[in-house]
C-alpha cells in the first residue's frame, strides 16, 4: 500500500526526514513512534501529497504521491495533526462538503455521511457548529472526514493527542475496528496505544527509522536481557552482594522499604536465576514476598532506542 | 467541475457566516444610497447636461468607498486557510490548486456582484418616479456596470494575491488596500503631472479607472480597457496560483 524509498525532506538547511525507506502492506496497522520533532508529521504530509520531498520517492496504492498526486489522494484519508476544521460550519454540512470534494454525491454521499456519523458517534452533534465542539468531538469529526470516501489507506497524525482517557479508549477502539477494512498509518507518542492497536511499529528518531518490528518482537528483544524484581527481609545479612554473586546476575539495585528490601536485578540474556534466588532465601531463612520477572514495556524499547545515541 | 462548484459554494457561504460580510453589505448600501442621493440633489439644483448614472459613478465618495471594499472582501480568502491550518485538509483532498484559486476568486466576485445588486434598483426606482431617463442610453447604464465588473475582477485578484502572501488577514487587507489605492491613483497621475512622456502617459492611461468610468458611463465602450482588465486579472491570478503552491509547500 505504501512504498517509501530514500525519502529526504530538508527545511532551509535543517533535515527533518533523512533518507528513510519502508513499506506498509495492505491491511497492516502501522504505528509511527518517535519523540517530538522526529519527523513523523513531515513524513505523513509527504505521503498524503501535501508536501513535496526534497529527494526520494513515495508511492501510495501504486501512485507516486508527487507525479500522480490526484490519483494518490483519492486513495488516502488523511487526518492532520491537531485536526484543523472550518469552525463556522456545522458537522453535517462539513462532512457533506468533504464528501463532495472527495468525489461522493447523491445517495452515496448521504449514505456515507450517515455511516461515518454512526461509526464516530457524531449523531448528537449533527447540527452543532464545529467551533463550539469539545476536543473529543472535533477529533471524531476529523476521523469521520478521513474515512468518508472509504479510502484504502488512512493516515492519522496523533489521533488521540489532547483527549481524556475515556475518549482515548473510544478513539482507539474505533481505529482497531477500522483496521479490519483499511490499511492504517498512525503516529503517536502514547506507547501503550501502539502496543494495543498496531501490528507493526516504526520508531523514528531525528529523521531516521531506528527500528521496525511488531510490538511483540521489539519487547521480546528487550526482554531477553531481562530484569527481575525481588522483595525480601534480609535481617542483618548483606543481601545485595550475595545476590550479585549469583550466576547470571549482572547488576543489582537495592531499595530499602522499612524492614523489607526491594531489589531490581538485571540478568544475562540466557539465564534465569529465579531458582537460585529462592534457594538462597531458604538457606538464609529470609522471608521472601516477591520474585517476578519485570515486564518490559514498549516504553523501555523506546527510551533505549531513542536515547542510546545521545549518550 | 463538480469539485469546483463544491468549493465555490463553500466560499460564497463562508462570506455569510462572517459578520464582516454584513458590515460590508450595510456600509456599501449606505454609501451607494448616499451617493445616489447626492447624484439626485445635483440634478435638482437646476438643468444640467449630466444624467443621474454619470453623477452617481463619478463622485469622490463613490471611488473612496469603492477601493475600500476589495480588501474587506478578499482578506480572508487564503490567509485564513493558512492560519487555521485547514489548507492541509483542503489540499490533501483530490482537488487541483487551480480549482482552489479560481473558487476563492469566484466566491469573492460573486459577493462583489451581490453588493451591487441594490444599486440596480435605485436607477429603476428613479426612472419609475421621475419618468425621466437615468442614463443617456441603455449602453451607458450597462457600460457603467461592465466597467465595475472588470475593475472589480482586477482589484479582487490583487486582493487574493495579497491574501495568499500572509497568514494574517489584517496584513493582507493593508497590503491589498495599498496596492489597489496605488493602482487606482496611478491613473490620476496623468492629470497631476502634465509633462510626462507620451509613452508613460499611455501606460498610466490604461490604469485610469476614473477616465474609463467617465467614458463607460456615457455609453462609450472601448475594447482596450476591456482587454486590459481581463488580461491583468488573468495575470494576477496566475501569479496567485504560483505563490499559493510555493507557500503551501513551505508551511
Ligand atoms: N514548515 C517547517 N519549516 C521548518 N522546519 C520545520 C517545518 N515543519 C517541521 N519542521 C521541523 O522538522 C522537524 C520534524 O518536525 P515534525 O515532522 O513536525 O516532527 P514530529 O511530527 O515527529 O513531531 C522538526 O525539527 C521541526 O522543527
Ligand atoms: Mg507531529
Amino acid at each position: 500500500m505504501i512504498q517509501v524509498e530514500n525519502l529526504t525532506k530538508r527545511y532551509a538547511g535543517h533535515t527533518a526526514v533523512n533518507n528513510i525507506s519502508f513499506e506498509v502492506g495492505k491491511g497492516e496497522i502501522v504505528g509511527f513512534l518517535g519523540p517530538n520533532g522526529a519527523g513523523k508529521s513531515t513524513t505523513m504530509r509527504i505521503l498524503s501529497a501535501f508536501l513535496p520531498a526534497t529527494s526520494g520517492r513515495a508511492r501510495v496504492a501504486g501512485y507516486d504521491v508527487f507525479t500522480h498526486s490526484l490519483q494518490a489522494r483519492r486513495h488516502i484519508g488523511y487526518m492532520p495533526e491537531n485536526v484543523p476544521l472550518y469552525p463556522e460550519m456545522r458537522v453535517d454540512e462539513y462532512l457533506r462538503f468533504r464528501g463532495k470534494l472527495k468525489g461522493l454525491h447523491g445517495r452515496r454521499l448521504r449514505e456515507r455521511a450517515a455511516e461515518v456519523k454512526d461509526l464516530c458517534n457524531l449523531r448528537e452533534v449533527d447540527h452543532k457548529i464545529i467551533g463550539t465542539l469539545s476536543k473529543g468531538f472535533r477529533q471524531r469529526v476529523g476521523l469521520a472526514d478521513a474515512m468518508i470516501h472509504e479510502p484504502d489507506l488512512l493516515i492519522l497524525d496523533e489521533p488521540t493527542i489532547g483527549l481524556d482517557p475515556n475518549q482515548i479508549r473510544q478513539v482507539r477502539d474505533l481505529i482497531r475496528n477500522l483496521g479490519k477494512h483499511h490499511t492504517i498509518l498512525l503516529s503517536t507518542h502514547i506507547l501503550p496505544e501502539v502496543e494495543m492497536t498496531c501490528s507493526r511499529v516504526l520508531i523514528l528518531n531525528k529523521g531516521r527509522i531506528e527500528a521496525s518490528d511488531s510490538p511483540q518482537n521489539l519487547l521480546s528483544h528487550l526482554r531477553s536481557a531481562g530484569s527481575l524484581h525481588v522483595e525480601l527481609k534480609p535481617g542483618g545479612d548483606d543481601a545485595e552482594s550475595l545476590l550479585r554473586s549469583l550466576d547470571g546476575v549482572k547488576e543489582v539495585v537495592a531499595k530499602p522499604a522499612g524492614e523489607w528490601m526491594s531489589f531490581r536485578l538485571r540478568t544475562d540474556a540466557e539465564s534465569d536465576p529465579r531458582e537460585s534466588i529462592h534457594r538462597l532465601a531458604v538457606d538464609r531463612k529470609w522471608p521472601l514476598r516477591e520474585l517476578s520477572r519485570a515486564r518490559a514495556t514498549l516504553e523501555d524499547v523506546f527510551v533505549e532506542i531513542t536515547q542510546s545515541d545521545d549518550a | 467541475m463538480s469539485r469546483f462548484l463544491t468549493l465555490l459554494f463553500r466560499e460564497i457561504k463562508s462570506y455569510f457566516y462572517s459578520p464582516v460580510a454584513y458590515v460590508v453589505l450595510f456600509f456599501f448600501l449606505l454609501l451607494t444610497g448616499f451617493n445616489f442621493f447626492a447624484g439626485v440633489s445635483l440634478l435638482n439644483r437646476g438643468p444640467t447636461e449630466i444624467t443621474v448614472v454619470e453623477a452617481f459613478f463619478n463622485t469622490v465618495l463613490f471611488w473612496f468607498g469603492f477601493v475600500l471594499v476589495f480588501p474587506l472582501i478578499t482578506m480572508r480568502t487564503f490567509a485564513e486557510e493558512f492560519k487555521m491550518g485547514t489548507i492541509e485538509g483542503l489540499m490533501t483532498a483530490p482537488v487541483r490548486d487551480g480549482q482552489v484559486v479560481l473558487a476563492k476568486f469566484g466566491g469573492a466576485l460573486l459577493f462583489y456582484i451581490v453588493l451591487w445588486l441594490p444599486s440596480l434598483a435605485y436607477f429603476r426606482i428613479f426612472e419609475w418616479i421621475t419618468g425621466s431617463e437615468a442614463a443617456r442610453a441603455g449602453g451607458a447604464y450597462w457600460g457603467s456596470y461592465l466597467l465595475l465588473l472588470l475593475l472589480g475582477m482586477f482589484y479582487l485578484s490583487v486582493g487574493c494575491l495579497a491574501s495568499v502572501l500572509t497568514r494574517n488577514q489584517i496584513i493582507a487587507a493593508v497590503m491589498s488596500f495599498c496596492a489597489i489605492t496605488l493602482l487606482f491613483f496611478m491613473g490620476l497621475l496623468s492629470f497631476i503631472v502634465l509633462n510626462v512622456s507620451p509613452f508613460l502617459r499611455d501606460i498610466v492611461g490604461y490604469f485610469s479607472a476614473i477616465e474609463h468610468m467617465g467614458e463607460f458611463s456615457k455609453g462609450i465602450i472601448d475594447s482596450r480597457p476591456v482587454v486590459f482588465y481581463l488580461s491583468m486579472t488573468a495575470f494576477t491570478l496566475i501569479l496567485t496560483l504560483h505563490i499559493f503552491q510555493a507557500r503551501k509547500w513551505k508551511s
